[in-house]
């Protein structure tokens, strides 16, 4: 359970970009692994690609693409904060870069499917 | 009517070594604050009951206590914003000490790591003139004065310490309220010690521990913004490190 001082948009903002990050550094190996079978056993990449090719993993890669997109949004928005003046619409923009990054992982879904 | 009902309190009790929750059942009343709730078990349900206030207006900070687990003036939160609406009866409140400092017993807690931030935030004026000068010119509208003036109303009543998580993790973190503080005086154009503040504020325990998560600006009683302040001497001190400071 979300104890009750945490229960407001940034604490959740701040929750998004940390768990987000954390499931892009897990996503990471993965990645560069299914990179090096094109080195190491092409054919073993062209059978993954085809999976690729199932609605059910273009459904996960749109979680991914959530992921990176909200990670990338709220990562603009903390160098923001840290580095240019002080804007008090904090919130507004915590909300942008979720917005943005359904925005953008929506796009690439219909462009998939 | 509201004189009738019956408030569930849950109140904390115990010291350093732990403790426990302990039920009263207090009357209901109209414009009845947190403070007054805990007045009333002191003074007629358990004498025994350790808290601590003064002023009951909001002006010198030594009431803040958990209420329903957030950060809170106790003596100016209304029952009625917190409690709850329990049909038939008057709601219910669990008030516990603040988070995040050592409780001396009850609903006390002991400030003093608290007020030990500020000391290391550098949040002492350091004067940069000896009192035979003449009165230091300080544009009000100035941008520098304007950032000082957002933080000065602090009233010192930890509700941002016990709010931030970040405290709860790293005992060494100087906190909302210290930086904060530093945060004024680092826009004070009267003030001489601001190499020293920079230093102490971005040592291992400072600014740039923070997460920005907000929680500090989202309860301070005061509307201040810890978190703005913050961000600020993040700016600072990278300004700092990268020789841009004046």
């Amino acid at each position: 359970m979300i104890r009750p001082h945490r229960r407001h948009p940034l604490w959740f903002a701040y929750l998004l970009h940390r768990v987000s990050g954390l499931a892009l550094a897990l996503f990471l190996p993965i990645h560069f692994y299914v990179l090096a079978l094109a080195l190491t056993d092409p054919s073993g990449l062209d059978g993954f690609l085809r999976w690729t090719e199932h609605p059910l993993v273009k459904l996960v890669e749109f979680g991914l693409v959530f992921l990176l997109a909200v990670h990338f949004f709220g990562g603009l928005r903390l160098l923001a904060l840290e580095l240019l003046p002080w804007s008090p619409r904090q919130k507004s923009l915590a909300a942008g870069a979720v917005a943005g990054a359904f925005g953008v992982s929506t796009v690439f879904l219909l462009n998939a499917l | 009517m509201l004189e009738q009902s019956i408030l569930a309190t849950s109140v904390w009790r115990g010291d350093a070594e732990g403790g426990e929750f302990q039920r009263f059942e207090v009357p209901r009343r109209d414009s009845q604050t947190v403070l007054d709730v805990v007045t009333h078990i002191q003074q007629e349900l358990d004498p025994s009951l350790a808290y601590r206030f003064a002023c009951r207006v909001g002006m010198c900070g030594s009431c803040a206590m958990m209420v329903n687990g957030v950060p809170r003036w106790t003596c100016r939160t209304h029952v009625s914003k917190v409690s709850g609406n329990v049909s038939g009866g008057g709601g219910e409140l669990q008030i516990a000490p603040l988070r995040n400092l050592p409780v001396i017993r009850d609903l006390v807690v002991d400030m003093a790591p608290f007020f030990d931030k500020w000391t290391a935030a550098e949040g002492v004026f350091r004067p940069s003139e000896t009192r035979a000068a003449p009165m230091a010119k300080v544009q009000p509208g100035s941008p520098a004065r304007a950032a000082a003036n957002a933080g000065i109303e602090c009233i010192n009543c930890a509700v941002c310490y016990a709010a931030c998580d970040v405290v709860a993790g790293n005992t060494d973190y100087l906190g909302p309220a210290a930086l904060n503080r530093a945060w004024t005086l680092v826009n004070d154009a009267r003030d001489g010690g601001q190499a020293e503040r920079i230093d102490a504020v971005s040592s291992e325990g400072g600014c740039h521990n923070c997460h920005s998560m907000g929680s500090c600006a989202q309860f301070c009683p005061n509307a201040l913004n810890p978190t703005a302040a913050i961000a600020g001497l993040k700016r600072e001190t990278v300004k700092a490190k990268l020789g841009w400071r004046r």
